[in-house]
């Protein structure tokens, strides 16, 4: 581990064509770095993410992305993200495919990623007509001969996170909501963890996970890097910006007007 | 006192949340019905959100299932993966509120796509956690308002089962299994089940007992509109 910019870890860390998981279940999104991979134009990436909100969004409506796997898609309490759908349903910027899961498949794969295992096992994908458009199969239980659902081990390329802070070796500390954040650190081949603040020590708070410094791959100072998620006990969510998104995204060249504006153009954390 | 249908939808789903109740609680209309009920007649019932808070009281409506407030006021934070494990496929969740863009007479939900899979008219966020949630509760309650568009005879994509949706809560009434198929059991003040058949995309059977729900009260009105969603101005 070592204490970087965002910018060198991106170039040094994330390739064309990797697969890549920007994880964060509505708190603690790792916006900035998805920035970041825009400004370096990532291309032809398999993006992994349980909720793809605003981050992949502008992502997909970039054109970094060749294929997303996910469980669920849309700006929560708003509506649809209008980007994903363009790339759905017009292939604009460019197609996207798709392998579609279950929030209880997709944290199950992340849980036997980070566990070293080929598969997760559930009790879950039963009937309906999503077994058939996904990866899943079915395992029998050897002791009772219960039929259960199998899913491939999440093991991407990069995991990338973003947590309240870190102590000068690189420790990462991260509290509230926890998502599958840690799951995705230890699941993946090599990681990249943004954070509010660098400290001298990591005083003890409630709840709080510490993922050790040898597990992750670099951590990079980028406060608010976050926003319009939140971060737990350093700022809010904001609610408006998500409002706000439904109507930015909703046409191409207002979408690439403001990407221009508040992304391309902005300085490099 | 007047009121809208939404409101009376919001009510009436309530009503039906028991004290002591746990309640796994969609974002949207899911979420202003369980806070509803909490607020009123079931000030024990325990609202769990999939972002892993259990126990959460928030004083506004989240806009999220993640917002920080559900976690401040929780009495556990949990990971996901331990959320859908130990909580849910545990069997430790009684109650599921799920919404959804179609339902069928069987109570099949879609939130994937309308359309076909790979060329959609309109692709919809996804399942989330609804295809286990939908047969890892006790019972699944939907809010769904009604049209032809949302009541359909055939799904265009099967995204959970119905097996276990005791109750559907519309603007116009309620509709609950009987004989293996969604019945109109029940139509709110001022609406004929004539309108509530108009409404839905195959040929909806009205109960022999059909009742008209209950408008709701004062108490129901004012806890409902103290309830306000956060970013509302």
């Amino acid at each position: 581990m070592a204490l970087v910019s965002l910018s060198d870890a991106v170039r040094d860390i994330v390739r064309d064509g990797d697969t890549v998981a920007l994880e964060g279940f509505t708190h603690l999104i790792p916006h900035a770095a998805g920035h970041e991979l825009i400004r370096q134009g990532r291309r032809g990436l398999t993006l992994v993410r349980m909720t793809p909100d605003i981050v992949y969004d502008q992502m997909i409506g970039m054109g970094c992305a060749r294929k997303l796997v996910f469980s669920w898609g849309g700006n929560p309490g708003v509506g649809s993200l209008h980007r994903l759908r363009d790339a759905v349903e017009h292939g604009w910027p460019e197609p996207l495919e798709l392998e579609e899961h279950s929030h209880a498949g997709m944290a199950a794969a992340y849980a036997a990623g980070a566990a070293n295992l080929p598969f997760g096992v559930l009790r879950g994908y039963c009937g309906g007509d999503l077994p058939a458009r996904t990866r899943v199969a079915t395992v029998t239980c050897p002791f009772t001969g219960e039929e259960l659902a199998a899913v491939p081990a999440h093991r991407p390329d990069v995991g990338i996170v973003h947590a309240q802070r870190a102590d000068r070796h690189g420790n990462v500390q991260l509290w509230g909501i926890l998502g599958v954040q840690k799951e995705t650190v230890l699941a993946s081949r090599r990681s990249i963890v943004t954070v509010e603040e660098v400290v001298d020590e990591l005083a003890p708070v409630p709840g709080a996970i510490v993922l050790p410094a040898w597990t992750v791959g670099a951590v990079c100072v980028a406060p608010g890097g976050a926003h319009p998620s939140y971060a737990h006990g350093y700022y809010d969510r904001d609610n408006d910006f998500y409002l706000a998104w439904d109507g930015i995204s909703r046409d191409r060249d207002a979408f690439r007007a403001w990407m221009d504006e508040h992304v391309l153009a902005a300085v490099p954390a | 006192m007047t009121y809208t249908a939404d409101e009376m939808m919001a009510v009436e789903a309530a009503r039906r949340l028991d004290d002591d109740t746990v309640c796994f609680v969609g974002i949207g209309l899911p979420s202003l019905a369980a806070n509803l009920a909490r607020r009123t007649h079931a000030p024990g019932c325990v609202l769990v959100y999939e972002s892993g808070t259990i126990g959460s009281k928030p004083d506004e409506l989240p806009l999220s299932i993640g917002d920080g407030e559900l976690a401040e006021t929780a009495d556990a934070v949990v990971t996901v993966p331990e959320m859908f494990s130990y909580w849910l496929q545990g069997g430790r969740i009684d109650v599921g509120f799920l919404g959804a863009a179609q339902i069928d007479r069987h109570g099949n939900l879609n939130s994937t796509v309308i359309g076909d899979y790979d060329h959609p008219t309109v692709r919809l966020p996804g399942g989330g956690g609804a295809p286990e949630i939908a047969l890892g509760v006790r019972e699944v309650f939907v809010m769904l308002r009604q049209s032809p568009r949302a009541f359909v005879d055939e799904l265009d994509f099967t995204t959970s089962l119905g097996d276990r949706v005791r109750v559907v809560v519309t603007d116009l009434g309620v509709l609950e299994p009987r004989d293996g198929e969604l019945t109109l059991t029940q139509v709110h003040p001022g609406v004929k089940p004539e309108q509530a058949r108009e409404a839905t995309g195959w040929d909806l059977r009205l109960a022999d007992d059909i009742r008209e729900t209950e408008p709701p009260s004062g108490e129901e009105l004012h806890a409902l509109r103290s309830l306000r969603t956060k970013g509302d101005s």
